[in-house]
């Protein structure tokens, strides 16, 4: 569905963020790229999207039907929620009637039946969120890919988005491509967690996940936790 | 709380005038150094029809200068938006424009466009002044647009066009009304000020009639006309906010309350 071969980037203020990054997803998988801050998981991510060009290596894309949820809501703050659920649909010249139903239903799937309406400002920040995946959802993406989507949110709110998140990938059959820096958060939520090594970042460990992590204090999610936190405490010491 | 909001100006305005009304008759000030307020009420109504004519005539110079400064203005920021070249070649002379005394460029204008012409040459005149803080208002609105929303429209294959009329005007928006109530206010002062410049016998403005007022010594109409300038003044910025409060009541924080 979507490869990295040896990717390495370097910002023209010298700063290299990634040497030699290689991974890849395949289809229906929901992989974590799990690492501490700076350490370029946001930039391989842009980079997988295409946002960003790498300077060395290949991205191979199987799909162009890319759905993009980052850290801040990101929304128009003069659109209503069914209009800023609707972007892409316009962008793509969707007769109106037609992508109106879509961002309707795009909104419902996230819990936002009834805030049509509403403007950002008159919306919390969990709800803002909300409207951001709709707006990813409505375009019908083959591929999700979210960058730190709940780091500005409080526990409660990253608890019951993280489960719709996970439910949405199971209905639809996503890939998704997930950044985070919560080991919580990609224990529980991804089939693959990428350990991403501290500048310039490259995978450093690769740990697929096992069945029974129902909820996030099952047996299975808790030893999906260790596992993970034994791979970083690896990885800073290396 | 917005009764008193009105209420307390209009009653330091009384006392002021009273005060001002009691002063001119216990000293005996010469009308011709100061009217008292009826003197003043009376010229106005005296001379009711000529003043609103000059008045009709000052502000129609007004507004289209500041629909021009608005629309030149903004097409401008819209052109350095789009060519970081452009803008760099021009916006040095914009500050030109703008660092010059319109005192100083009003008499070449009036002459260039002749005095046949003298609304359009008054109106060229009051556009220069206006034209600054729209220009300048609009291109850091036009600059202000979330990065990331960009980055997101070039994801969904949007156009420069559509990231421009769905993401970069609408982020404008804001910046580009608190350049619109400066520019009215400027607007005015450009039609007086190149009304000043013309003389009297081509304009016909209140400006004018301020000029031909002092010749006469006729000072009570002069206060009449200046009071009027006043008036316009504040009532074109109060419509420029109510138009800024409309606009963005609902989603910007400049607009809460």
């Amino acid at each position: 569905m979507i490869a990295l071969s040896g990717v390495g980037k370097r910002f023209a203020g010298g700063v290299e963020a990634l040497r030699d990054l290689s991974f890849a997803v395949a289809d229906g998988e929901f992989v974590s790229l799990l690492g501490p801050s700076g350490c370029g998981k946001s930039t391989a991510l842009r980079i997988a999207a295409g946002l960003l060009r790498a300077d060395a290596g290949t991205v191979a894309r199987a799909s162009e039907a890319i759905g993009f949820v980052f850290q801040d809501a990101t929304l128009m703050p003069w659109a209503d929620a069914l209009a800023n659920a609707r972007l892409p649909l316009d962008l793509k010249g969707m007769p109106r009637a037609e992508a109106n139903q879509r961002a309707a239903a795009a909104l419902a799937r996230v819990g936002l039946s009834g805030f049509e309406k509403a403007v950002p400002r008159e919306l919390s920040g969990g709800m803002r969120m909300r409207v951001s995946l709709a707006r990813a959802l409505a375009a019908k993406p083959k591929l999700l890919l979210l960058d730190e989507p709940f780091a500005a949110l409080d526990e409660i709110t990253r608890w019951r988005l993280g489960d719709d998140l996970r439910r949405l990938w199971r209905e639809d059959g996503l890939t998704v491509l997930f950044v985070t820096h919560s080991v919580g958060e990609s224990a529980f939520l991804s089939s693959r967690v990428l350990v991403i090594g501290p500048r310039p970042g490259a995978v450093t460990a690769d740990i697929a996940l096992a069945d029974g992590r129902d909820t996030r204090l099952s047996p299975a999610t808790i030893a999906a936790q260790a596992a993970i936190s034994a791979a970083l405490t690896i990885a800073d010491a290396a | 709380m917005k009764a008193l909001n009105i209420l307390s100006p209009l009653l330091l305005a009384a006392i002021l005038l009273g005060a001002w009304q009691w002063a001119i008759g216990h000293w005996q000030v010469p009308p011709y150094v100061l009217p008292a307020p009826s003197a003043i009420a009376r010229a106005f109504v005296g001379n009711f029809g000529p003043l609103m004519a000059a008045l009709a005539s000052t502000l129609t110079v007004t507004l289209q200068a500041f629909l021009a400064a608005t629309l030149l203005g903004t097409a401008t920021a819209v052109l350095f938006s789009q060519s970081r070249l452009l803008e760099r070649m021009l916006y040095p002379y914009a500050v030109i424009l703008q660092v010059t005394p319109v005192v100083a460029v009003a008499p070449l204008i009036l002459i260039w466009v002749g005095f046949e012409r003298i609304n359009l040459a008054l109106t060229i005149v009051a556009t220069i002044v206006a034209f600054f803080p729209i220009l300048a208002g609009a291109a850091l609105g036009l600059k202000s647009a979330d990065f990331n929303l960009v980055e997101l429209m070039r994801l969904y294959g949007a156009s420069r066009w559509q990231i421009l009329w769905r993401v970069r005007l609408p982020t404008a928006l804001p910046y580009l009304l608190a350049g619109m109530k400066t520019a009215g206010g400027l607007a005015l002062i450009g039609a007086v000020v190149a009304e000043f410049v013309a003389g009297s016998g081509t304009a016909t403005g209140l400006a004018w009639r301020i000029v031909e007022s002092g010749n006469r010594l006729e000072i009570a109409t002069l206060f009449a006309a200046l009071a009027l300038l006043a008036l316009a003044g504040v009532v074109i910025f109060a419509a420029l906010s109510w138009l800024e409060w409309a606009l963005l009541r609902r989603w910007h924080e400049s607009a809460l309350n």
